[in-house]
């Protein structure tokens, strides 16, 4: 690989997760993207290519940010992949940079979703006056709840529940203290939207929302942006010594969806194409999942992340939860998991969770991590689902400089 | 053309055809199971499919009991994931406490079907669920 063909993300920033009533989501999106150029060191003018990821909004992000932050006439591209947005987002602008066709691109997502409450449901309308069947099952009337649940924490629910069947060892308090696991974690990140470690008892005796996850085992809602700036190699050559220093390697992007599985049409199947994103990752960078100083994954719900642990390969085929019970996945442990909080604690705003969590990977391989930093993290993987779906996963570096 | 007194709730539902059963699409090519109306096969991209009958007995390979859903939809209720003879099947587990006590990982089960109620015409939609067998 020659040096402009390597990829580095050259400034990288994330807004505190939370509520932001006073802020609508150009104001949080422009809050990220400009924080990412100040911390890169350049402006919109040094900018080639923009993607730019907003699920809840009314279309055209990208265009709406240029309008605040500065309109140069180049390509945006607006892409839309459920919770993997902000990494599609990322993996647009690299396969820009990547192409040739601009030697720096941009990439945000942001996202308004305090107060959103269930997704996944329909309220339920009344049923028609006649029964008629209607749509691709010819369904008389709406399924949700009827034939199986839509809801994302029942789906979820099932996902966890599925690889307790499969493998054993899986309870309500082994989930449970997944969840208190990333609680405890969030109380180091003061980007997090809930802050506040939780005990095993209050987490297993908090509102059941499906069973085996109650409230505080699934992500929260919230608003927040997150942006990144990436370069190649020969671009970043003629930089400044301290933007080459500070200057993150992507070793690894990599987006897939999932190939045909019995079943997967039935209960969404979120293993294989993460494990495939995640076998296509490594090969990328040369590295194996024992190399991880650390690694954020996609715990939209507490049940979610232990079938990642296996997904993602840092444990044998099965050995899931005697990978947490050996408390590996804590911060203290020999792959730390989801030291921001994950979205359970830190927050998940959709589109921008695919580009913060690359953040967090970022801040840490840099040292520049405060409390929580993990002492002496040299390479870290973030990995993200979108329900449908799709999966991302980027392997970061520390920079050799 | 008389009006039916009952209608499946979704089509492939077959309650007129010997005891209640399931259908799928199956694809002549590579023998993939469908439940939806289909453009073609998403494993092999063919494009001819037959009918064939799901076994009405299986195992719950997966649940949740749903405690908090949409407006207008009844909770609880135990959503599940059942593995009719090799074929993976969605459906609700009924006729059984929602609780973890009563519904369990590998429990075998078994089509059930019941009313969820009569139109303005008087014609009754059929659902199914799975509920414990044995």
């Amino acid at each position: 690989m020659s040096a402009s063909d390597d990829i580095w993300i050259l400034g990288i920033s994330m807004t505190k997760f939370g509520k932001h009533l006073d802020k609508d989501v150009v104001d949080l999106g422009a809050e990220a993207i400009k924080g990412a150029l100040a911390d890169a060191g350049v402006s919109m003018r040094d900018v080639g290519v923009l993607a730019a990821g907003n699920l809840m909004g009314r279309g055209g992000i990208g265009q709406q940010l240029q309008k605040q932050i500065g309109q140069t006439g180049i390509p945006v591209y607006n892409v839309a992949n459920a919770c993997a947005t902000g990494a599609t987002a990322l993996r647009t602008a690299i396969m820009a940079v990547k192409a040739g066709e601009v030697d720096m691109g941009l990439a945000v997502g942001v996202e308004k979703l305090a107060g959103a409450g269930l997704l996944g449901g329909h309220d339920r309308a009344p049923d028609d006056a006649e029964w008629k069947p209607r749509g691709r099952f010819g369904a008389v009337g709406p399924v949700d709840g009827r034939i199986g649940t839509e809801t994302m924490p029942g789906v979820f629910a099932q996902i966890g529940m599925e690889y307790g069947h499969k493998y054993g060892g899986t309870s309500f308090e082994l989930f449970a203290k997944i969840s208190e696991k990333n609680h405890s974690h969030s109380t180091l990140n003061p980007l997090a939207a809930y802050s506040k470690a939780m005990s095993l008892e209050q987490i297993m005796g908090d509102v059941m929302i499906a069973y085996p996850n109650t409230r505080p085992m699934c992500s929260a809602n919230c608003d927040g942006a997150a942006a990144a700036v990436v370069v190649n190699g020969a671009k970043l050559k003629t930089l400044s010594l301290e933007q080459q220093r500070r200057a993150v390697k992507v070793t690894a992007s990599v987006l897939t969806t999932d190939p045909w599985q019995e079943a997967c049409q039935v209960l969404p199947d979120v293993n294989t194409l993460t494990r495939n994103a995640a076998r296509q990752a490594y090969e990328q960078a040369g590295v194996g999942p024992k190399d991880l100083d650390l690694v954020e994954l996609h715990d939209c719900f507490a049940t979610a992340e232990l079938v990642h642990y296996d997904n993602l390969m840092l444990c044998e085929e099965g050995g899931a939860v005697d990978f947490f019970e050996s408390g590996a996945s804590w911060r203290t442990g020999s792959t730390p998991v989801n030291v921001s909080g994950g979205l359970q604690s830190k927050g998940h705003p959709i589109s921008a969770t695919g580009i913060a969590n690359i953040w967090e990977v970022a801040q840490h391989v840099r040292g520049e991590c405060g409390d929580r930093q993990i002492e002496g993290a040299k390479i870290g993987l973030a990995h993200v689902i979108g329900l449908g779906s799709a999966c991302g996963v980027h392997i970061l570096e520390k920079s050799a400089a | 053309m008389p009006t039916p007194t009952q209608i499946p709730f979704v089509d492939y539902l077959v309650l007129d055809d010997g005891d209640p059963h399931l259908v799928a699409h199956e694809c002549t090519s590579c023998g993939a199971r469908f439940f939806d109306r289909r453009n073609a096969c998403a494993s092999c991209f063919a494009d001819d499919f037959k009918t064939v009958p799901i076994a009405t007995e299986g195992e719950l390979r997966s649940f949740t009991i749903v405690a908090f859903a949409a407006p207008g939809v009844d909770v609880p209720f135990v959503a599940g994931v059942v593995d009719c003879d090799g074929t993976t099947v969605r459906g609700n587990v009924v006729n059984c406490p929602p609780d973890p006590e009563h519904v369990t990982l590998g429990m075998k089960v078994r089509l059930t079907t019941f009313s969820t109620g009569t139109d303005e015409r008087g014609v009754d939609a059929v659902n199914f669920g799975f509920e414990p067998a044995g």
